[in-house]
């Protein structure tokens, strides 16, 4: 598989998170497989990768949980196996499920976890009701955190992890399991830490997710970065997609041996009526494809171009049964 | 921020951070009334169970009031609960990557199990001393004198603190809370299969031999015998029992010694 190597957009910048050729493996099954990571400080950059692409293995090594096997890592300038107390003292971790403790309350779990970053009692306390009223928990700061929700919960790990305000902070899939207006409050807490200088590094499923947040974007499949760039530098390295969507299903097929014929590529199903096609970047005009399928007694209802989803990027670049150009 | 770099400060952070988790677990308390009930019933159930229920048909060998006999055992129980609890508080720390965010974060290594084991012991205090007062209600009472009731209590509290260290290494090895909340009705056998309610003597052979080796046995033995109370061993009692301070102290040490190092390099490492 060959990689891509297109430009980070905010070149120019010290990278604050630099992974060099990291391998680890569980036993016999390699988890990763030699991941180079950089990350300009104040972005945000989003890891994407199917189930088992090595993304949690990858943030737990950045994060000093777990030693590579081979390869390094450093976090601001320090090495994440040597120096991990001083890397410790510079970043946050909320991970899958909510690390608070369920029978603490929410300012509890605060001000003990405020104790445990060796703030001052006073200074614990003051921090702990700053972040409960920044972030919208002060109506329930006393109720024990076992009563709440799935969002709520969320957010106080979110704080939790943010209250020595850490340079680089890890969120592996933070809205894994939310519901939508939740996901959009935790969004909107993140964009919050970025715009205050916080470099974030987020794991995520949700393609939409990695679109609206971050500025570039690493995919891994295999325990490797298969391609790196800004969500736009990688859309358009699949090409534009044509959507023709026809007035009868029944002429599905022959539009699609129309398109095949015409482009050279693989037509998609995309609904009942509808077909999906990544377009060459050759000459190929809207108005040619449109004359094509008349004269193959196609009646199409919409042939429009547009720019390909991120899910299209990614199910492309992970399929491993299609070659990567 | 912190600049742990000296020996004396990294000592002082470990402290404080123990204290803190130490903290954290009187919250916990403080959170769940419902505990605290339970801690102050469950010596008068046990007292009442045993005590009134079983003790109206188990005779005493040397003629001793059955609840004289009983209470030591049930001194043996309470210490005997320290591993459990604090298994499942360790496991379910693990499960929920509490322990994680503790690793992620630039706080004093060994102040987490040092912490869980100090909060155990804290606990543990409190429950003897509910314990004890059950006992005196029902008519139990040292009749040794101020130094050997003093020495009992102490053997209760150092085998406490090492059994809390073996909860610690078992809630990290099991790493799921649900295999450690499974692990929870094995307590009560094990204390079953010792001299703590009945004299082992009537058991079968094979049976007799694991009762006698039991910990629980030389702990209950001892505090029989630095209580005055009835109960004994006649003469050709197991090594144990013949020797209950001694065995109290041997096991003691031996789990801190096996449990101490392992449980530290189990929270230090950084495998998975």
């Amino acid at each position: 598989m060959t990689a891509y190597n297109v430009p980070s957009k905010a070149t120019g910048a010290d990278p604050i998170v630099v992974a060099n050729g990291l391998r680890k493996s569980f036993g016999t099954v390699p988890a990763l497989r030699g991941l180079n990571l950089s990350i300009p400080r104040g972005t945000v950059c989003g890891v994407l990768g199917p189930n088992g692409a090595g993304k949690t293995t990858a943030v737990r090594i950045l994060a000093t949980l777990s030693d590579p096997d081979s390869g390094h890592a450093r976090i601001a300038g320090y090495d994440v196996v040597r120096e991990a107390g001083r890397v410790r003292e510079r970043i946050g971790l909320a991970g899958q499920y909510a690390a608070v403790d369920e029978k603490l309350t929410g300012r509890g779990n605060l001000r003990m976890f405020g104790r445990l970053y060796h703030l001052s009692r006073r200074e614990a306390h003051r921090r702990a009701d700053e972040l409960l009223d920044r972030f919208d928990l002060t109506h329930a700061a006393d109720r024990p955190v076992a009563g709440y929700s799935g969002g709520m919960r969320r957010r106080l790990d979110l704080i939790t992890s943010i209250i020595l305000r850490p340079e680089v902070l890890f969120l592996d899939e933070p809205t894994t399991g939310l519901d939508p207006h939740s996901r959009v409050e935790i969004w909107d807490s993140i964009r919050e830490l970025v715009a205050e200088g916080t470099t974030v590094l987020l794991t995520t499923q949700y393609l939409d997710e990695a679109d609206r947040l971050a500025d570039d974007i690493a995919v891994i499949d295999h325990g490797q970065v298969i391609a790196t760039g800004t969500p736009d530098e990688l859309k358009a390295t699949i090409g534009d997609r044509l959507d023709v969507t026809v007035e009868d299903p029944a002429a599905l097929p022959a539009a699609a041996t129309v398109l095949t014929v015409l482009i050279g590529a693989e037509t998609t199903t995309a609904g009942a009526d509808q077909l999906s096609v990544a377009l060459p970047a050759t000459g190929l005009r809207l108005a040619d494809i449109v004359r094509e399928l008349d004269h193959a007694g196609v009646a199409a209802a919409d042939v429009s171009l547009r720019r390909p989803t991120l899910d299209e990027v990614f199910l492309r670049l992970t399929d491993h049964t299609e070659p990567v150009r | 921020m912190t600049a742990t770099t000296t020996p004396l400060n990294r000592l002082g952070w470990t402290l404080a951070d123990g204290l803190t988790l130490i903290g954290r677990e009187l919250a916990r308390l403080r959170q769940e009334p419902g505990q605290i009930i339970a801690a102050l019933v469950f010596p008068a159930v046990m007292v009442v169970l045993f005590g009134y229920v079983l003790g109206s048909a188990i005779q005493v060998p040397d003629g001793g009031d059955y609840r004289e006999y009983l209470m030591p055992g049930l001194f043996a129980m309470v210490t005997f609960s320290a591993w459990l609890g604090v298994m499942t508080r360790t496991a379910s720390d693990a499960t929920r990557g509490v322990m994680d965010r503790f690793r992620s974060m630039p706080m004093a290594r060994l102040a987490v199990p040092f912490g869980q084991t100090g909060a155990d012991l804290l606990t543990g205090l409190l429950m003897l001393t509910i314990m004890v007062g059950a006992g005196l209600l029902v008519g139990w009472q040292p009749h040794r004198g101020l130094i050997p009731t003093a020495q009992a209590f102490l053997l209760m509290i150092v085998l406490r603190y090492a059994l809390s260290w073996v909860g610690v290494y078992v809630g990290l090895a099991v790493k799921n809370d649900q295999v450690a909340d499974a692990a929870v009705p094995l307590g009560l056998p094990f204390t079953m299969l010792s001299n703590a309610f009945v004299p082992t003597d009537g058991m079968p052979g094979w049976l007799r031999f694991l009762a006698d080796w039991n910990p629980v046995s030389a702990l209950t033995a001892a505090s029989r015998e630095l209580f005055g109370n009835p109960g004994a061993p006649s003469g050709n009692a197991a090594w144990p029992l013949a020797h209950p301070v001694t065995a109290v102290l041997l096991w003691t040490a031996a789990l801190l010694v096996t449990f101490v190092p392992l449980s530290l390099r189990a929270y230090t490492r950084r495998g998975r």
